[in-house]
């Protein structure tokens, strides 16, 4: 297992609440790591820190390439930008803000790869092709506008247009959320076929200990900026220490 | 009689479009903010662009103002008239006499020199207004030169209607640096602009901003590489000098739709006319 990306000590303030509160953590290359907690408890504001979209008031966000460790917040913002955009990911919660839904969804997963330098339209094609089927949108349906697309497709598009360029490192933000149950099995596993066969490793912010059970390999909890406790998922969901995490676990509802 | 300056803004106002433009030049195809005043003709008519030469005319200049490529369509008459009356050069229709040519829509059909400055109309000056709403995103991916995103406009185009559907403002990428918005001409104006030895100069007056394209700059017209940049032009001839090589327009003459095609570069057509009238004289003698 080798490191992939480290947090040390992130700290952030929002007036006067602590949104992160000493914070540290590492993901190693191939792994999934869930973060999970309540709303408010600073999971989504951890993210788009690690992602490098908001800067952290203290600690370093450290990444790992073949050169060694880089610490995102020295780096220039062209070198993050294309960071951001080939070997990182990014999946929000909402596909809708995501996405052009005036764009077709061909032209959605082009363009990261446009973004990327690609300059040949029948290449963009067929590889906006192959992740339609990758994804069970189908091929048939690229020249179709995101607009009429339901939730579930969406989320499925979005996927594919993030996962176009080969990522090592995905980071997803309630991926399921809002969407309906059925719906959400049927991404979950697509989600967690995806990042098994292309050996991404992802960070996954969830409210739902389901989601983490299902896919991740280790887990964080948080309460109130910090985290409470941390381990294999296995472990932390089946045998918590923390009283938070207890809590967490024994209301989650009996399926 | 209110007298005016020479070229009707003063000499501070002046400077500080001389300063811009400069700045402009210097960093070919960047768009530089300047102080655009009110001028006595609304926003849309060319106040960039008048803005723009009267900052740069001077006594000895001859101007020549075209829109759609006529010279006598109103806005280039009035604003020809405007610069008569504002600094008493001379103008002229023919595009070898002009020192300045102002332009909305269209770049001349003959070649310009060394000799000439081309200022252009320009509504809106930023390419990716249509794909990144605010400004400062826009401005940012200026700085990064980070455009990926304009070729989602071209793919669109092509995947809807099988080649780059933009007939006109096609965006251009300026010395391989800065992506530009070449002003509402024809594509099939946009090679004119490549390493044309004449200085460009661009004013966009409600958004106040100025651009320009030093001389013998490379200036490369967005494609794919497996869909290359078409200059789009009507299959026809004109009516009036048979042209077949020129930037047409169609025109519609009658209630049954019968049409026609003609130079849209009056002072070209006229030329070819004169010149086919000169050499049947000739013939005939």
């Amino acid at each position: 297992m080798s490191l992939l990306l480290e947090a040390r000590f992130l700290n952030k303030r929002f007036s006067n609440v602590d949104a992160l509160d000493n914070v540290s953590l590492t993901v190693n290359r191939r792994e999934i790591l869930a973060i999970v907690g309540e709303s408010g408890s600073g999971k989504s504001t951890l993210l788009a820190t690690l992602a490098g979209l908001s800067p952290a008031d203290s600690g370093h966000v450290l990444y790992r390439d073949a050169e060694g460790l880089h610490d995102i917040a020295a780096m220039d913002e062209m070198r993050l930008r294309r960071l951001q955009r080939t070997r990182w990911g990014y999946i929000h919660q909402n596909a809708r803000s995501a996405l052009r839904l005036d764009v077709t969804a061909g032209g959605n997963i082009g363009e990261r790869l446009m973004m990327n330098g690609a300059r040949d339209y029948g290449e963009i094609r067929e590889t906006a092709a192959r992740w339609l089927d990758e994804v069970e949108i189908g091929r048939e349906r690229i020249d179709d506008l995101p607009m009429h697309f339901s939730g579930g497709m969406l989320q499925r598009l979005q996927i594919a247009a993030t996962l176009v360029t080969n990522p090592e490192l995905i980071f997803m933000d309630e991926p399921t959320t809002g969407l309906d149950v059925s719906v959400q099995a049927r991404i979950l596993d697509l989600i967690r076929t995806l990042v098994h066969r292309l050996h991404v490793a992802a960070i996954i912010v969830t409210h739902d200990l389901g989601v983490a059970r299902l896919l991740a390999d280790r887990t964080v909890v948080m309460q109130g900026g910090a985290i409470v406790e941390q381990g294999l998922t296995d472990q932390v969901l089946d045998d918590p220490h923390h009283p938070y995490t207890q809590l967490l676990v024994s209301s989650v509802l009996p399926s | 009689m209110i007298a005016y300056n020479f070229a009707y803004l003063d000499e501070q106002t002046k400077r500080g479009i001389r300063r811009a433009l400069l700045k402009a030049v210097a960093i070919p195809g960047w768009q530089v903010p300047f102080a655009s005043r009110e001028m006595p003709l609304p926003y849309g008519w060319g106040t960039g662009g008048i803005q723009v030469t009267a900052a740069i005319i001077g006594q000895d200049d001859r101007l020549k103002v075209i829109d759609q490529g006529a010279d006598d369509t109103t806005n280039a008459v009035a604003i020809a008239s405007f610069f008569r009356r504002m600094t008493g050069v001379e103008t002229t229709t023919r595009t070898a006499e002009a020192t300045i040519i102002q332009t909305r829509h269209r770049i001349p059909e003959q070649a310009l020199t060394e000799d000439q400055v081309i200022v252009y109309q320009v509504p809106q000056p930023e390419p990716l207004w249509k794909l990144i709403p605010e400004r400062p995103v826009a401005r940012r991916a200026h700085a990064l030169s980070d455009y990926g995103m304009m070729y989602v406009k071209l793919y669109e185009d092509i995947t809807r209607f099988g080649r780059v559907s933009s007939a006109y403002d096609h965006p251009v990428m300026v010395n391989g640096r800065v992506l530009m918005s070449p002003s509402p001409i024809p594509a099939f104006d946009n090679p004119k602009m490549d390493a044309m030895p004449a200085l460009q100069l661009f004013g966009a007056g409600r958004e106040r901003r100025l651009y320009a394209v030093p001389p013998y700059t490379p200036v490369r017209s967005l494609d794919f590489t497996d869909h290359p940049f078409h200059p789009g032009r009507a299959d026809g001839t004109c009516a009036f000098c048979g042209s077949t090589s020129s930037y047409l327009d169609e025109i519609i003459i009658d209630d049954h739709g019968t049409r026609r095609f003609l130079c849209s570069d009056t002072d070209y057509c006229a030329g070819r006319i004169e010149e086919a009238e000169r050499r049947a004289e000739e013939g005939g003698q």
